[in-house]
């Protein structure tokens, strides 16, 4: 399970958007082995792609800082995928080192994006729920995880 | 000279759990050689069989990039600050 509040939610969801063309990615932190994310810090992609994304590595290291100034750490990664679906690409998998993390994917392809979230232990992705409460009760916004936007009625 | 090296959440499982661990050396190959000395669990994670460093992890002297300085040959002064960083990156 992944808990994000409402606020780092739509961040998240907006940073991806506003990156468009390119893929877009950021850190969350929280505590490490934790369900929760507490803080959001977004990030440039170095790699200015809409097929990769890079996290600078200098921005690493302030976020890593600044996570430890909040007696955090960072707890993963997450990122845009602009033109398929909020799975892990085989590049996205040859790149998780840390079992630890929570690696959360965007997709951009729908008109709602659409953010899953999974554990990535040497090779196995697992995906586990997103729950951001109160978010469900927002009409016109999607639910984490909804491949369709559902009717309000 | 004693140096502190942070370590990335993925590495700390080697190293007890620690967050940061003190360690000697003279350079940032000595330190990496010694932080795997005393943590074998590390091995080849962090420097390549030939010595170089591993390419998914990005080595800061204080605020810079090893890679930029002198890459491992890079010198170490007393009391610096050395981080561990895992490079993020996916397609």
């Amino acid at each position: 399970m992944l808990r994000l509040t409402r606020d780092i939610y739509m961040e998240m969801v907006g940073h991806c958007l506003g990156g468009l063309p390119d893929e877009a990615c950021g850190l969350l932190v929280g505590s490490y082995g934790g369900e929760e994310a507490t803080h959001i810090f977004p990030t440039r992609n170095a790699a200015a792609s809409a097929l990769i994304y890079e996290i600078d590595p200098r921005e690493m290291l302030g976020v890593d800082r600044a996570a430890r100034a909040l007696e955090s750490d960072i707890i993963g990664v997450f990122h845009s995928h602009t033109h398929t679906d909020a799975y892990p690409s085989p590049t996205d998998v040859a790149q998780a080192l840390d079992p630890g993390w929570h690696y959360v994917l965007v997709s951009l392809r729908d008109t709602h994006p659409v953010v899953r979230s999974y554990s990535i232990v040497e090779g196995v992705i697992t995906e586990e729920p997103v729950d951001v409460p109160g978010l469900e009760r927002e009409p016109g916004v999607a639910a984490p995880g909804a491949g369709r936007p559902e009717r309000w009625h | 000279m004693a140096v502190e090296v942070r370590l990335p959440t993925v590495l700390r499982n080697h190293a007890g759990g620690a967050s940061v661990v003190s360690l000697d050396g003279a350079t940032i190959g000595e330190v990496l050689a010694k932080l795997v000395a005393e943590y074998p669990g590390m091995s080849g994670q962090v420097v390549q069989e030939d010595g170089s460093l591993h390419k998914f992890v990005n080595i800061y002297l204080n605020d810079d990039d090893v890679r930029y300085l002198d890459g491992v040959n890079t010198p170490v002064p007393d009391g610096a600050e050395i981080s561990i960083l895992p490079a993020v990156a996916g397609g």
